[in-house]
């Protein structure tokens, strides 16, 4: 099959035109060729010069990438520099899934190892879910050292399982700051989506309650960040530049613990709460509310059956009845009254009544309102119906200013509406008034009612705290602090705290300092003279007490509950008591309130008294230090 | 005794033996030099682009050498003797191929035979054998080839063009009809007709649609929608066009590619080095690196204007042109102008089999070359 040029042509070939047709063809295949290659380097000018900034800055972004340096988390002291939130090292398991093969049969495993909560897993399995199979995942925090030790010697067992240092919080003083300082907990899934993402990325925890939550912004920090090469899978091949994070800024509560204490212990487990506020500021010395529950249980992850406890629990440890707890005012009310009737005009402190043991309408005398006393009281004026508490005394009062003024005099006290005091799920409380029942019941309003509410009975709710800024307002000689918690804030560990911005205080709402010093007499009158409702609360007491029981009913006397407690008085009543001291220049106000008890004075009153002579004591000490 | 008869009689004879090698050097030197700054150009390249990897590098620089002694020992062969053995190595290539197709049935992509001591892929062996055949065919006709002659050549280069496409391998089927059709091209076909050959070409494009495998089809979607699809099919274009971009003027400098470094780049010792290369050493490294190119390329064409017959002629210009596809279809992947075909970079991409047959091409060449007309006219 060798070649036989031309055989099967008829004509021959012409190899001298054929080569110099070759040489054009040849000439023209090249033309074409650099034509062809021209366009293709043509197209490497426009990558590599016309559009390299873009290409540059995307080739970065390939291999650069930014890490956030979690903050530490602001420490929280009280006002004397007793730690009340702090961050413990801890060490908790962390798994990479990519390296730990099975997860499912590794968890079985490890489970033998290191107890696993059916929570533990389900926790870590979701959160594996949002990450990459390379990131590491926490697994189960708060590793005991016992934990540790055994899993250190199974170690080989579980590739991509590490035990990992961390810093957890942790409440020293537990229970009894659980509902003051609150606690942080897990970022959930809500959270996440509303949280500034430059702040939180990789931050796992967040104030959940009280002073963390309320002071979330301070105490958080801003993080650091680590610029790192990366490489196509994302592992960090090496650091290119850091900036560490500042902390948290440590915060300085106007608690004093030892008070706190003190307080806790006198309520003996009842159910109740108490606030001390000094009045000169508004400062809140202490914030008791009773039963509470353990913050550090929630720091980690509570358990659902811990939960469910603590949420189903009939005493309901979890609401912080100081802030949230709604009760009725009762005789607390009626200093309030009695000021705000002076100051409108409609009596004068020297005005007497005579207390019959009951009360008309007049013009209506199908019901009596009664004292407390069968036979009444006799002739009193307003020093000795404050002191004694006499009820008629003050439904003629109120009956007399009428609701409308009624309501608007003892709005200046902070009833009725929240006191603003730093700490977030506050009640508002009800002042009884006519828009108040004409937006909830869409009802008129009836003489009767405004009858009642001069005794602090019918509509009225209070919280502890409100109770607590007013009596402060008597106590100041009619100026209003707000009361607040935070007292100073430390930027940095070497720097000196600053006081913490202060609400304005608001005007004097007495205008006469006689009808101050009338309402004062009176609640004088209620601890130090025989007549007085809490008598014999002072003795012994180094400064003057002026207080006011309150004793209001829990049911209506014709519930069936009301018979069905009836053997037990204790159980019958809510009961209250505020106070301030000294009377005349008052540095400390007190309010306590117990859910169940015979009577303001039998029950709540002991409290106060416990609470003052404990700041009587550390009062002392801090002026002896002082003068020194 | 020595006398003067016979050491002029020697003188003459070593005299004649120069000239003769100086007219008939057995090596293009030009051609060679440009080949050997290639092959180190290529395996500077290679060693970065693998992170250093002495094992690939050596791999690739034994290919090399069994390149070159390949292309030395065909460089010896007179085109004579190619011309006649071509019908039969033509024959036999086929033959392998419909064995690569037999065999494979049922498999996904089937190129390999197993020697035993190596895979041998037919494919790369038809890179030589087909354009040997179609200037084998030419050679004894008329020139330009008639309708008859045409439709003969069609056939020679669609049958293996087809099977190896169906392999599938859509790149070494380019590459070889490529090189068939440049023969038919230097042959003198007539304009007129190719321009016709384009036009149908063009139109009958849409009709392979239905006939591509899916991920075919997705190459072409991702050419002309990189974005579509930025971490699956469309990763490969981005992130080769990243690292050609970020290249600049002047490059990152050799080692410094943070695309193929890091690893951001896929198959970055194999079809994307060039992208690499592009990433590290800028425009002016692509600037001289295509030079070089079109140095070899044009080399070679002279060296099909200066062959002794039709023959060598067409043979020595496919070849050459064959080379220009290689450089223009993986420059032009990488660069996003055309799109992801499995075409290698000439000498500088990792892998034995092409720069094997590379190599051997140019033993071809330079056979041409020693055996080229002895007087120029």
């Amino acid at each position: 099959m060798a070649a036989s040029p031309g055989g099967r042509h008829a004509r021959i070939k012409d190899s001298r035109h054929e080569s110099t047709q070759f040489r054009a063809r040849a000439i023209a295949g090249f033309l074409l060729i650099a034509a062809c290659l021209s366009l293709l380097g043509a197209r490497f000018f426009y990558l590599q010069v016309s559009r390299h900034e873009e290409f540059a800055s995307r080739s970065d972004s390939n291999r650069i990438s930014i890490r956030r340096i979690v903050p530490s988390r602001g420490l929280i002291y009280d006002r004397n520099g007793v730690l009340l939130a702090d961050n413990t090292a801890a060490f908790r398991l962390e798994v990479v899934p990519e390296q730990a093969g099975n997860v499912d049969a590794m968890l079985a495993q490890l489970g033998a190892v290191v107890p696993l909560s059916d929570d533990d897993v389900q926790r870590f399995n979701a959160l594996r879910r949002t990450k990459r199979p390379f990131d590491s995942v926490p697994l189960r925090l708060k590793l005991s050292e016992d934990e540790i030790a055994r899993f250190s010697v199974e170690r080989w067992r579980f590739p991509g399982v590490d035990v990992v240092p961390y810093l957890t919080r942790s409440y020293p003083l537990g229970a009894e700051f659980a509902h003051v300082v609150g606690y942080v907990g897990r970022i959930d899934i809500n959270e996440a989506s509303r949280l500034d993402a430059d702040l939180y990325s990789g931050s796992t925890h967040i104030g959940k309650t009280g002073i963390e939550r309320s002071y979330e912004a301070q105490l958080h920090g801003k993080p650091g960040y680590e610029q790192v090469e990366v490489n196509a899978d994302k592992r960090v091949l090496r650091s290119i530049k850091r900036e560490a994070p500042t902390s948290g800024s440590n915060l300085y509560l106007s608690i004093d613990a030892r008070l706190q204490k003190v307080a806790e212990d006198a309520f003996v487990g009842r159910a109740g709460a108490a606030v001390v506020i000094d009045p000169r500021n508004g400062e809140v010395l202490a914030m008791v509310s009773v039963p509470n529950y353990d913050p550090n249980l929630f720091v980690n992850g509570i358990n659902q059956i811990d939960y469910n406890t603590l949420l189903n629990a009939e005493d309901r440890p979890l609401l912080n009845r100081a802030l949230a707890g709604g009760y009725l005012p009762g005789s607390t009310v009626k200093p309030y009254v009695a000021l705000a009737g002076l100051e409108l005009g409609v009596r004068k402190p020297e005005d007497t009544i005579v207390s019959t043991g009951e009360f008309y309408i007049p013009g209506d005398s199908k019901r009596s309102y009664r004292d407390d006393v069968r036979w009444g009281h006799g002739r009193v004026d307003l020093r000795e119906a404050i002191a004694q508490s006499v009820n008629t005394y003050f439904y003629g009062l109120a009956l007399e200013m009428g609701i409308d003024r009624f309501s608007s005099s003892l709005g200046k006290f902070g009833f009725g509406a929240p006191t603003g005091i730093d700490l977030i799920g506050e009640a508002s409380g009800v002042l009884p008034s006519r828009e108040w029942k004409r937006g909830r019941f869409n009802q008129a309003w009836y003489p009767g009612e405004t009858v009642i509410a001069g005794i602090g009975q019918g509509a009225w709710v209070v919280t502890p705290i409100q109770l607590g800024q007013a009596v402060s307002v008597i106590a100041a000689r009619g100026v209003r602090h707000p009361p607040h918690l935070l007292r100073a804030v430390q930027e940095g560990i070497n720097t000196d705290p600053y006081p913490a911005s202060t609400p304005a205080a608001l005007p004097n709402i007495v205008h006469n300092a006689a009808n101050w010093t009338a309402v004062e007499e009176g609640m004088i009158r209620v601890v130090n003279t025989p007549s007085g409702t809490a008598h014999g609360l002072g003795e012994g007491f180094p400064y003057v007490i002026a207080g006011k029981t309150g004793t209001a009913e829990r049911f209506s006397r014709t519930d069936e509950e009301w018979t069905s407690i009836g053997s037990s008085p204790i159980q019958r009543h809510q009961v209250l008591f505020e106070c301030f001291t000294p009377a005349d220049d008052a540095r400390i106000a007190v309010v306590v309130a117990l859910e169940a008890g015979r009577s303001g004075a039998h029950d709540a009153a002991p409290i106060a008294r416990l609470i003052l002579d404990a700041w009587a004591r550390f009062d002392d000490v801090q002026r002896e230090v002082t003068s020194r | 005794m020595i006398d003067a008869g016979t050491i002029d009689q020697f003188l003459l004879r070593a005299r004649l033996r120069v000239v003769h090698a100086l007219q008939r050097p057995a090596l293009d030197l030009q051609l060679l030099t440009a080949l050997l700054v290639l092959a180190i150009v290529g395996l500077a390249t290679l060693y970065s682009a693998s992170n250093f990897d002495r094992h690939l590098v050596i791999n690739q620089g034994l290919r090399f050498v069994l390149g070159g002694m390949l292309m030395l020992l065909i460089a010896r062969v007179p085109p004579t003797v190619l011309r006649n053995w071509t019908p039969w190595l033509y024959i036999a290539s086929l033959f392998l191929l419909v064995i690569v197709a037999v065999l494979g049935q049922g498999r996904g992509a089937h190129r390999w035979l197993n020697l035993g001591i190596m895979r041998f892929q037919p494919s790369e062996l038809v890179k030589l054998t087909l354009p040997m055949m179609a200037a084998w065919y030419l050679h004894a006709r008329e020139l330009p080839p008639r309708w008859t002659s045409l439709a003969a050549l069609a056939l020679l280069i669609g049958a293996p063009a087809l099977l190896i496409g169906r392999q599938p391998d859509l790149g070494t089927a380019l590459l070889v009809a490529a090189s068939g059709v440049f023969a038919v091209f230097l042959a003198g076909l007539a304009w007129w007709r190719i321009g016709a050959a384009l036009a149908a070409l063009g139109a009958a494009a849409p009709l392979a649609w239905p006939f591509m495998h899916e991920y075919q089809r997705n190459r072409l979607r991702m050419f002309l929608y990189p974005e579509a699809d930025p971490l699956g099919n469309g990763w490969h274009i981005i992130q080769s066009e990243i690292a050609v971009g970020s290249g600049g003027w002047f490059g990152k400098g050799w080692h410094h590619g943070t695309q193929s470094q890091l690893e951001f780049l896929p198959e970055h010792t194999t079809d994307f080095i060039f992208a690499v290369f592009s990433e590290e050493w800028g425009l002016i490294g692509v600037l001289l690196l295509l030079a070089l190119y079109v140095f070899i390329i044009g080399r070679g064409l002279w060296i099909a204007a200066n062959a002794r017959d039709t023959y060598s002629r067409l043979l020595a210009g496919s070849i050459s042109m064959a080379f220009f596809v290689y450089v223009m279809v993986n420059g032009g992947m990488i660069t996003g102008l055309l799109p992801v075909v499995g075409v290698p970079l000439p000498l500088i991409s990792y892998g034995g089999t092409s720069a094997v047959s590379l190599l051997a091409g140019f033993g071809v060449l330079m056979s041409i070359h020693s055996h080229r007309r002895l007087l120029p006219r």
